[in-house]
């Protein structure tokens, strides 16, 4: 991973926002609220779009075949809403990118390379609804 | 949704934390099923040994999870604007997580919303932190 992949782009797709789903994923977050059980079309909770990964293929990842599991971790995660966030009958079209790439040096010597990996939700409409970004780090030597 | 004075909603303001039940191999597989990240590493002791792990451990997003769904139901699901989270210290099965958010400033949002950002904390029962983190909520 390297500076050279900012700006690299994978292809759009679509994301379904499904009640059954919206439910099941409230009750795995032990959400209290009734509305993510009892409503017709539940607002997401705010990871939900975490499960956008039942829709997103390897041609949908930014950073597709440049990637090593066993040398990288999952640093952050954010989610920001432009408005009330999505709900169940939404239909949102999503899109990833390589936001940033950069270096420090780890605490305990060698290099951490740090990647934040965007994805853009749009509505049907085309506006932007969610921003999620992703901090990944991948480390010189395996990360265990 | 907890009705909340905004008169109590002042930098500085704790809201009374959650205290997680403890962590269990059900959780995280309930969690994994809902999610789409099946990583065995959080649900297959033998693969998580062979990684060099003691067991199998959290996926940090579900303790994310707790803590947006935790903010959905003290401010209203449609009032989240943003959480962003960082994980530190593993979670592990067993793990008491308590749940902390403290107001850092009231103000004006976007869309002319009256927004509160929060800081973020889930530590683990032996004081480490599991996440830290920031959410802007909207107050009605």
């Amino acid at each position: 991973m390297d500076e050279s992949l900012i700006g690299r782009r994978a292809a759009a797709f679509q994301v379904p926002v499904e009640r059954g789903k919206v439910r099941e994923f409230a009750r795995a977050t032990a959400a209290r609220s009734p509305a993510f059980r009892d409503e017709e079309r539940p607002v997401i909770p705010p990871t939900w779009l975490a499960a956008a990964s039942f829709w997103i293929g390897p041609d949908n990842h930014a950073l597709g075949g440049v990637f090593d599991f066993s040398r990288t971790l999952h640093a952050g995660q954010e989610y920001v809403f432009h408005g009330p966030p999505p709900r169940a009958g939404d239909v949102l079209h999503g899109q990833q990118s390589v936001e940033t790439v950069f270096s420090k040096d780890g605490r305990r010597g060698g290099r951490m390379t740090f990647a934040v990996l965007l994805t853009e939700y749009r509505n049907s409409a085309g506006s932007l609804v969610a921003e999620v970004r992703q901090t990944i780090v991948e480390t010189e030597k395996a990360a265990r | 949704m907890t009705a909340r004075p905004e008169t109590r909603l002042v930098p500085g303001f704790a809201l009374p934390e959650l205290v997680g039940d403890p962590l269990t191999r059900t959780d995280f597989v309930r969690y994994q099923g809902a999610s789409g990240d099946m990583n065995p590493l959080h649900h297959d002791d033998e693969v998580a040994r062979a990684a060099g792990f003691s067991s199998v451990y959290a996926v940090g997003m579900l303790q994310a999870g707790v803590l947006g769904s935790w903010l959905a139901d003290e401010f209203g699901p449609q009032n989240i604007r943003r959480l962003a989270v960082r994980f530190h210290e593993q979670a592990w099965p067993g793990d008491v997580i308590t749940y902390q958010a403290v107001v850092r400033e009231v103000r004006d949002g976007d869309r002319d919303e009256r927004v509160a950002d929060l800081e973020l904390r889930a530590v683990r029962q032996t004081g480490g932190h599991h996440l830290t983190g920031e959410a802007t909520v909207v107050l009605t």
